[in-house]
């Protein structure tokens, strides 16, 4: 079973290249390559998740340390489950979305580099391939975003890349500190050497790799100092891309390293958890009071993915204090797997309403809220998924967005952060007034004068909605059924590092 | 007398037409001998690359535009790229990994040595030869568009 | 122990240029040379003292060589740094086509 793992990197750059091949046929038969190419890895990854155990595949042949291996654990399954799945309903809606764009083919390539770039960074064992995969990744998402080459989206581009490239120069930075330091780059052999060391309690280089790291992945993960791009770069690439990037790029290029390197490899301590839940708690709060006065549609979801990034980030940080001060461990799991459900429910929320945008879009020609209105009488299926999607990331409750936030407040409480719970609490009620604001606006009210004769949009972009609509509400149903299957051992193998470690030590060289 | 006035003058067109040989030539020594001596696919590439470049700056565009178009390169890069992956997926089927040497390797220091690695730099040099070049070929065929000018060369 | 120090420099003179400079050329100058300083440092780690380059010649038996690792991952790292130029010249090129400046100031229709 573990030779499907080259397959998540291989198989998307195999059919990337044959696309550019085929230039000159229809463009029907790169839509149906890449949709069965992401078919074939969502059904990999569905089955791959059932196993419990660690997998590992040597690359080459050679033995780690020396040779680089690809490492399969719950937490990776996690991630690698939904990037499949949601790739997979994005082809699906860019059949009919990207007609109106001139170079589908071109499209279609970078969308499967990009999605190569994912796989390799969440399922490799080595922290230099983690480096060069988040940089294929990065460099196909900065293509991607000024891919119509209007003035703004150019303008949007040219900032996303020079602020990636200083944030990948300092993650580079620090891979060449920790290498001159300890000699290995294998996550495994690291997470040996360095775990034994106590952390940032003296101004030692460890201090400094760890500032490095927060520095060039807080960027990827848009965490609030870091976050200048994203307001930009997000309304500005197509729609189908838009969801890409806000519902997996940030989350598999940033929080998953981050809980890698912090969880896995650091050795988490106090001062740490706290400079991460400080980061987390500003930018929930910024996030949302600066999507308060947003009139254009997909900037105010953009803003909208700071804010929720933090809530990730938060919960994490409460599981790391939880650990470093000894508390007793259920709290630590507790607020671990409110982390990984609020980072699966804000996948799904997040590109089911960057979709309907597109909709909206597509339908209308405009982004901006206040030309739009009474639109559920022409567009019955989009707005109700985009009603959906709105009750889902405000936290009402039979959708998945109330559960991972009630875990995440419980966890704060339990772990006497009285203070982050009062913030989770208001940002929430903030993010339900921002979207009832987008609801009235978009939805409820007057059809204008201009809107009258628009019709809904085709049924490949209705199928990817309505797929992820009940994604979201038997995530929010099935909750007990998702905690056994998925959270339960992901946050086990986070909190018990040692099983990982153990396992691949058993392959070592001698 | 009419004048060929693209590209430089012909002092320059005559040592190019020369020069040429000698960096196809090294071009390709540095792609072929990969496994034993630094450089490799991606040097050699870049080597040749260049020395196409100087073939551009002096002939002007329009000479070289009739040779290299823009999916002829296009093609010629896709199939590199493929070829890496293939070669990567033979070791999957048949051996024990992806990217497995499971190639014949002959004795040390001969050029047939090495299993998959002579192959693999050969893909890499066609790739980023076609690759770069297409590049500087696409940024000399583009014109900005000012309020006079009515043709403009799309880029991708 | 110096010559870090004065890669390092390098590395802080390349992010000067790209945060104080108004022009897209020198911000695209800065971030080629905090590639060049990055590629620098790591293949400095490198060194032992005393070694000689990695590469087995024919017929002799040098056995102390300088590490070989970096200089592959610098490999890697070399062709990484000059897609990304490639890709922010194209866009540079497009941008004046579209705005008829290269100042950053300028260019700022994305606010709010």
């Amino acid at each position: 079973m573990n030779n499907f793992l080259p397959l998540f990197v291989a198989v998307p750059l195999f059919i990337s290249f044959l696309i550019q091949l085929l230039n000159k046929l229809p463009d029907v038969i790169a839509d149906w390559l890449a949709l069965l190419s992401t078919l074939f890895l969502a059904i990999i990854s569905i089955y791959l998740i059932r196993t419990n155990e660690i997998l590992i595949y040597q690359m080459g042949g050679w033995q780690p340390p020396i040779g680089i291996n690809l490492v399969f654990d719950s937490f990776t399954g996690v991630l690698l489950t939904i990037i499949s799945l949601i790739t997979c309903l994005i082809v699906i809606y860019s059949f009919s979305y990207m007609e109106k764009f001139t170079e589908k083919k071109k499209y279609y390539s970078l969308l499967l580099l990009m999605l190569s770039g994912m796989n390799g960074v969440v399922i490799s064992g080595d922290i230099f391939n983690i480096y060069v995969f988040l940089e294929i990744a990065s460099i196909a998402s900065y293509a991607l975003v000024g891919f119509g080459c209007e003035d703004e989206e150019l303008e949007a581009a040219f900032k996303y890349l020079v602020l990636g490239s200083v944030a990948s120069a300092f993650i580079l930075l620090g891979i060449i500190f920790i290498y001159g330091k300890y000699g290995t780059l294998n996550l495994a052999q690291l997470a040996t050497y360095i775990g034994n060391e106590n952390l940032i309690n003296k101004i030692n280089l460890n201090m400094i790799i760890s500032v490095l790291f927060i520095m060039g992945f807080g960027l990827k993960a848009a965490l609030v100092p870091f976050h200048a791009w994203l307001p930009d770069a997000h309304p500005s690439a197509p729609a189908p891309i838009s969801a890409m990037l806000s519902g997996l790029l940030i989350k598999a290029l940033g929080i998953y390293v981050i809980i890698r390197i912090f969880f896995f490899i650091f050795k988490i301590s106090l001062i740490l958890s706290y400079i991460i839940m400080g980061l987390g708690m500003l930018s929930m709060f910024i996030g949302v009071l600066l999507a308060l006065g947003q009139w254009d549609f997909k900037r105010l979801l953009a803003y909208h993915s700071i804010s929720q990034m933090g809530y990730i980030i938060l919960s994490f940080g409460i599981a790391g204090a939880a650990i470093s001060k000894n508390l007793p461990s259920s709290i630590a799991l507790l607020a671990l797997i409110g982390g990984i459900y609020h980072l699966i429910n804000h996948s799904v929320f997040k590109s089911l309403l960057f979709l309907c945008s597109g909709a909206i879009e597509y339908a209308t020609g405009t982004r901006k809220i206040k030309e739009l209105g009474g639109l559920r009488e022409k567009m019955p299926i989009t707005s109700l998924t985009c009603f959906i999607a709105s009750l889902s990331i405000s936290g009402i409750p039979p959708f998945n967005g109330f559960w991972s936030k009630l875990i995440i407040i419980i966890a704060a409480i339990l772990s006497k952060f009285y203070f982050a719970a009062v913030i989770t609490v208001i940002v929430s009620f903030l993010t339900l007034l921002s979207f009832i604001k987008v609801q009235k606006h978009i939805l409820m009210g007057e059809l204008k004068e201009n809107l009258k004769e628009i019709k809904e949009v085709p049924i490949s972009m209705c199928f990817s909605t309505l797929m992820l609509s009940i994604l979201c509400i038997s995530l929010g149903l099935f909750y007990p059924l998702v905690k056994t299957k998925f959270l339960d051992t992901a946050a086990n193998i986070i909190l018990n590092n040692y099983q990982y470690i153990q396992t691949i030590q058993n392959f070592f060289m001698k | 007398m009419k004048q060929n006035n693209s590209g430089m003058t012909i002092i320059v067109k005559t040592i190019a037409k020369l020069v040429i040989y000698f960096i196809s030539v090294f071009a390709f020594y540095i792609t072929l001998t990969g496994h034993l001596t630094p450089g490799g696919g991606f040097a050699g590439g870049a080597i040749f690359a260049a020395g196409l470049t100087l073939l551009l700056l002096a002939f002007g565009k329009d000479i070289l535009l009739k040779k290299f178009n823009y999916s002829k390169l296009n093609i010629a890069d896709s199939l590199g790229a493929l070829a890496f992956v293939i070669i990567g997926f033979c070791g999957f089927f048949f051996a024990s990994a992806f990217l497995n040497n499971f190639f014949f390797k002959g004795k040390v220091f001969h050029i047939f040595s090495s299993g998959q690695i002579l192959y693999l730099n050969i893909a890499i040099f066609v790739k980023v030869a076609a690759c770069l070049f297409s590049i500087l070929l696409l940024l000399s065929m583009f014109r900005i568009l000012s309020e006079n000018k009515t043709s403009k060369e799309k880029e991708k | 122990m110096l010559i870090y120090i004065l890669t390092l420099t390098l590395f802080l003179l390349g992010l000067y240029a790209i945060i104080a400079k108004k022009n897209i050329i020198k911000i695209i100058i800065g971030l080629a040379i905090i590639d060049y300083a990055i590629n620098l440092f790591f293949i400095l780690i490198g060194y032992q003292r005393g070694s000689i380059a990695p590469i087995i010649p024919k017929n002799s038996t040098i056995k102390n060589f300088v590490d070989p690792l970096p200089q592959a991952l610098v490999l890697t790292s070399i062709v990484i740094g000059f897609s990304m130029l490639a890709l922010v010249v194209v866009l540079a090129i497009r941008l004046y086509e579209k705005y008829h400046t290269f100042d950053i100031t300028k260019i700022n229709k994305l606010k709010g």
